[in-house]
């Protein structure tokens, strides 16, 4: 065992102090900035009624919304089978499509951002003006979050035995991947999809460069004029994804170890060279 | 013929996602670079020059130092706060706690960061307000929250959980007995950290400030929303390229900006796959 010194375990706790203090005020100031009020001194809840009362701001709280719910089924029923067969069938195509769902990593949304123009003029042509096409973008954002976590899932089953077992017993591949498959990789698909919630909900960039009103849009629209109401929305926005992880990490716990929560998130902000068979860090 | 035809019905259901990637990633990226070296469908360096004028270079300094910055900031304190994580008992509730609540703040950059510090030392922020009332100072005075001392700030506020997450594993790579062996091999515990864990650490060290350094470089969301106006930094300024292009025609700037952002980032985590190679020789 490590033996401490008094003086050493004094440091250790200052630093414990230091860190919390950075990390835990300006949290704090957000509850009570937007609790206060401004004008008549005392408090008040008026910017947390504001979530649903004040109309352009609930108005972007549900396009926000659904465009969550957009995204991860989109996602879903691209990357899911497309992972599936990969691993099946086109097992030289697996280097590729884990590369194209990692690139997002190394492309900057503000670079997609200025190239996506021409093909947002197509976009709109089709399928008219709205928000929700952002759909698309976002579902590209969120692919190597979700990679990792289908990943890793993936590879804790024996899917080739699994596929083999059903088909064998007649079942055609729809049947296959809804029945057999998915029920298996569930816990991954959980975590693919509280992951790709917390990130179009946070998304400001695109949204905000291609002129759509989100949620993250609207609060600094809002800011300039309201600022209890946006920190109030800021913080929701937090806790919501507070709520996400910690609920992704009961959905992760007990399954094996190096695919908690924490370890997934971070796989996914680092990058593609690590091989596949490892959902841990590559630093 | 039949293998042809087969191999055409193993990439059909490839397809969704081939599409998908393609005209929501590639052709953006494809655009972006193939547009910086064209004007009036012919080929040009004007576009890139403009990124050697004055405000084109103002602006990548102060993102390079911003980035650099808070990369440095974030990797010494990121590194300090994974030892004291590291070093506390396995099993205590503190470091799950600790470690689950930097994931979410590591994502925690965007609009919602902006908010928080204005709400904390803004000029009617609560930290500022109680340094007021106590002792009489002004802690948001002359707007420096606005400005690159700010952005430094808060952007340190995601890159330390960022280097906790990317540093733990490497610190848990050190195994234990390393250092029962140094030390009973007569090192002291200096000599040990200089002599074994340094070294060790280091790749993964530098590779993590290089990942913060990406990272900060390419954020968009918190400054946008903390500085309104003026574009002092690279990604302001494409945003000043691309709202104001109609009336200054300077979309060829945003691409030609946006070019370089893409350089700058690839050749940085080009560097950081090299050392995370490095690094992975040892651990695991």
């Amino acid at each position: 065992m490590r033996r401490t010194s008094l003086g050493g375990k004094l440091f250790r706790g200052l630093l414990w102090v230091m860190f919390g203090l950075f990390f835990l005020i300006p949290l704090y100031s957000m509850a009570d900035f937007s609790t206060r009020n401004l004008i008549a001194g005392g408090r008040t809840l008026q910017a947390w009624k504001n979530l649903v009362q004040d109309n352009a701001l609930y108005q972007a709280i549900v396009i926000s919304l659904l465009l969550a719910v957009f995204t991860v089924v989109l996602m879903l029923v691209i990357l899911v089978p497309t992972m599936i067969w990969v691993r099946l069938r086109t097992p030289w195509a697996k280097g590729i499509v884990e590369f194209l769902c990692l690139l997002p990593l190394t492309i900057p949304a503000l670079v997609i951002v200025v190239g996506l123009r021409n093909v947002y003029l197509w976009v709109t042509y089709f399928l008219g003006e709205s928000a929700l096409t952002l759909t698309f973008v976002y579902v590209v954002l969120v692919l190597p979050f979700a990679y990792r976590a289908l990943d890793a899932a993936m590879s804790a089953i024996d899917l080739k035995t699994l596929s083999e077992a059903a088909r064998s017993l007649g079942a055609g591949w729809l049947t296959t991947i809804g029945r057999v498959v998915v029920p298996n990789i569930w816990s991954g698909i959980l975590s693919a999809a509280f992951i790709s919630i917390a990130v179009v909900l946070g998304e400001f960039t695109i949204a905000s460069l291609s002129g759509y009103q989100t949620l993250q849009v609207q609060i600094v629209l809002i800011g300039k004029a309201d600022g209890p109401t946006s920190v109030a929305a800021s913080l929701a926005t937090l806790l919501f994804g507070f709520v996400l992880l910690l609920a992704l990490a009961l959905v992760t716990r007990g399954r094996r170890r190096t695919t908690a929560s924490h370890v997934l998130l971070a796989s996914a902000v680092a990058v593609p060279a690590v091989p596949a068979n490892q959902p841990g860090l590559p630093a | 013929m039949s293998g042809i035809a087969r191999r055409l019905r193993d990439v059909l259901p490839l397809l969704p996602f081939l599409t998908l990637v393609t005209v929501f990633l590639i052709i953006p990226t494809v655009t972006v670079i193939v547009s910086a070296f064209f004007a009036d469908g012919a080929f040009s360096l004007e576009k890139i020059a403009t990124l050697f004028s004055g405000t084109a270079l103002a602006a990548l300094w102060k993102s390079v130092l911003l980035s650099a910055s808070t990369a440095i900031l974030g990797a010494l304190f990121g590194a300090v706060l994974a030892w004291l994580i590291v070093s506390s008992p396995p099993t205590s509730g503190v470091r799950r706690a600790v470690i689950s609540l930097c994931s979410v703040l590591a994502q925690f950059g965007g609009v919602a960061l902006a908010f928080a510090f204005l709400a904390t030392i803004g000029l009617n922020g609560v930290l500022t307000v109680w340094v007021q009332q106590h002792f009489g100072w002004n802690l948001a005075g002359s707007g420096w929250l606005y400005s690159l001392t700010g952005l430094i700030v808060v952007y340190t506020y995601f890159q330390i959980p960022l280097m906790v997450i990317v540093f733990v594993p490497a610190l848990e790579g050190l195994r234990e007995q390393w250092r029962e062996a140094a030390l009973s091999l007569g090192a002291s515990r200096w000599q040990y950290f200089r002599e074994v864990a340094a070294p060790l650490l280091t790749p993964a060290f530098l590779g993590s400030a290089l990942l913060l350094f990406a990272n900060a470089f390419a954020a968009y969301a918190t400054a946008a929303a903390l500085v309104s106006q003026g574009s002092p930094i690279v990604p302001l300024l494409i945003r000043a390229a691309l709202t104001s292009e109609v009336v200054l025609g300077q979309s060829g700037f945003a691409y030609a900006l946006a070019l370089e952002m893409i350089i700058i980032v690839a050749v940085v985590m080009t560097a950081y796959n090299v050392l995370v190679r490095r690094t992975a020789r040892w651990l695991r």
